[in-house]
């Protein structure tokens, strides 16, 4: 189970943009959190993938509750959870290759020796060729390099998906091929899914079930980035 | 140019229906890289644009369509070359017009862009107030005291509210700041706006608005250009489409036509509705060639399935469609069967 509970978290302890949430994913389900845009529902993401840490609340993460966030995670909780953001260019670093950028957190996990094999498995799943593999970001497409960022989420056989928005920015094709390859990681893998969008009609397609934003928080917040009209 | 300005009068000038406000005309672009490689990121486009009218330019990311935009607004780096024409309807062609007339009579004043992020088009240092003032004062010549009421006039053209003027764009929501650009595009009452990816990151109540609003100016008597991944907008606001693939317009339809029946002709076409999530939710197999390293046949060929040997040589585009073995008009046939 992913349990997150009652969680408040912000950037300013005064007004925090998640307040009092709790939301519970069982394993191998998928669940769509359909929100507009600036609600919050990032950073509940980013504290359901252990990089950001709540001012209040609770993560309890196939029955352990989490104590420490980003690099004072544990390992074992860390690489349990896989995350894809919705601007891949903010999350790739620029100077490696999409090799190395799959392989990134195998090599930060020392399983260097896996690196080889998981990269030459996932890079056909995700649909890159050998010749793509070898550039760096400033040379794919957003849509190219979304599909490596896909892939370094896999690499670790997480047993939990975040997806915030992941494919926000996409086509229509390289949005159902990126569902397509999750879904497939899915149902080999038995993980479960928290897949984040303001898109109802996507998430409906994709997830087991969709909630809303308002139906997980305890107190919507109030703030002019909210308002469609501000 | 237009004489006296009036930020009152919602309609550009009255266009001659005769004239298209533009027209595209074997439209290609080619950017030289090191190496002496080329990368042919437009290949002969041709299009007509009337007034009242939307044509939306669909297509996935680095399919070319946002190059062709900038090839109208004259915003290409210095390494690309461009052949063809693209008229205005006053005649200026702006692929070989300079620099000095685009910036000076063209930009903002016979075209204005919606860009695509508003948020970062916009200043960031300066009130919504203080740019469309600016703006007007440079494109209508209006100035103090007149300028306050015309700001205020012009916000409400693109229903931008009075009441958030004196904001920083950092304050403004993604649907406000939208407007916000959207007010400054409309300034010069230009004939020809071009919206460049409106709709990107905005939640779908916000595309929604966006697309109608541009689409009550479009009735107003402009004609829009909108370049967009988001088929649903598309649909939402084009009388007709542009399918881009592998930078070569594969497509040219009706929207009605092409979203609802028969649906489109183009074996990419239709994949590319059918992997809508409110469709097959179907990915298209593959990925579209390298633009530096086209094949000699047709572009979408290795993805196709109904490509055969006569797909080897290119399919010329005939106005509606560029494809080999189209899907006839009426039938049911799926190019996925
Ligand atoms: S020309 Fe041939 S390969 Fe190209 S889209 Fe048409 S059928 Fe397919």
């Amino acid at each position: 189970m992913l349990e997150l509970t009652r969680i408040t978290a912000g950037y300013d302890p005064r007004d925090p943009v998640v307040r009092d949430a709790s939301l519970t994913i069982a394993p191998g389900e998928s669940v769509g959190l359909l929100g507009p845009s600036g609600c919050g529902k990032s950073t509940l993401a980013k504290v359901a993938a252990l990089l950001h840490r709540p001012d209040a609340g609770t993560v309890v993460l196939d029955g352990r509750p989490v104590r420490g966030w980003r690099h004072g995670a544990p390992r074992a909780q860390r690489t349990a959870v896989g995350v894809v953001f919705q601007q891949p260019r903010l999350s790739a670093d620029p100077r490696l290759s999409l090799r190395e950028l799959i392989a990134q957190p195998l090599r930060a996990t020392g399983r260097r020796a896996e690196v080889t094999d998981r990269v030459a498995e996932l890079a056909p799943a995700v649909g890159l060729t050998a010749e793509l593999l070898n550039r760096r970001p400033h040379e794919v497409s957003d849509g190219q390099l979304q599909r490596a960022c896909l892939a370094r989420a896999l690499v670790l056989r997480p047993r939990w998906l975040i997806c915030d928005e992941m494919t926000a920015m996409l086509d229509a094709s390289t949005t159902a091929a990126l569902v397509a390859v999750v879904e497939a990681y899915r149902r080999e893998s038995g993980a479960g899914l928290l897949a984040v969008g303001h898109d109802r009609v996507l998430l409906e397609r994709w997830c087991d079930r969709t909630v809303g934003w308002q139906g997980i928080s305890g107190r919507v917040a109030t703030q002019e980035s909210m308002s469609p009209t501000g | 140019m237009k004489p006296t300005p009036d930020p009152q009068t919602p309609d550009p000038q009255t266009p001659d229906p005769q004239t298209p406000v533009l027209s595209v005309r074997g439209l290609s672009v080619r950017f030289r890289m090191r190496g002496g490689r080329h990368i042919a990121a437009v290949s002969d486009a041709c299009f007509d644009l009337a007034a009242g009218e939307c044509l939306a330019l669909v297509g996935e990311s680095g399919c070319g369509k946002s190059v062709l935009a900038s090839a109208l607004l004259g915003l290409l780096p210095g390494n690309a070359q461009t052949e063809g024409s693209a008229v205005l309807g006053d005649g200026t062609d702006l692929l070989t017009a300079d620099e000095r007339t685009l910036a000076r009579t063209v930009r903002g004043r016979r075209i204005g862009l919606v860009p695509q992020s508003p948020a970062a088009h916009l200043t960031p240092v300066r009130t919504v107030r203080a740019q469309l003032e600016e703006t007007l004062r440079e494109l209508t010549g209006i100035r103090k005291p007149a300028l306050r009421a015309a700001a205020e006039q012009a916000a409400a053209r693109a229903a931008f509210p009075a009441g958030h003027l004196d904001r920083y764009p950092h304050e403004l929501s993604g649907g406000l700041a939208q407007r916000a650009a959207t007010a400054l595009a409309l300034i010069g009452d230009a004939p020809l706006l071009l919206a460049d990816e409106p709709t990107t990151g905005l939640d779908r109540d916000l595309v929604e608005r966006t697309v109608d609003e541009l689409r009550r100016h479009t009735d107003g008597g402009r004609a829009l250009l909108i370049i967009t991944h988001d088929l649903a907008a598309a649909e939402r606001i084009a009388d007709r489409v542009a399918v881009m693939y592998a930078g070569r317009i594969v497509e040219l339809a009706e929207a009605d036509r092409f979203f609802g029946e028969p649906g489109p002709r183009h074996p990419y076409a239709r994949g590319l509705l059918d992997a809508l999530p409110e469709r097959a939710f179907a990915p298209i197999p593959g990925m579209p060639p390298e633009l530096g390293a086209l094949p000699d046949g047709c572009a979408f060929a290795a993805r196709c399935s109904r490509a055969d040997d006569r797909c080897s040589a290119p399919p010329p585009f005939d106005g509606h469609l560029a494809c080999h073995h189209g899907v006839r008009a009426g039938t049911e046939e799926s190019a996925h069967a």
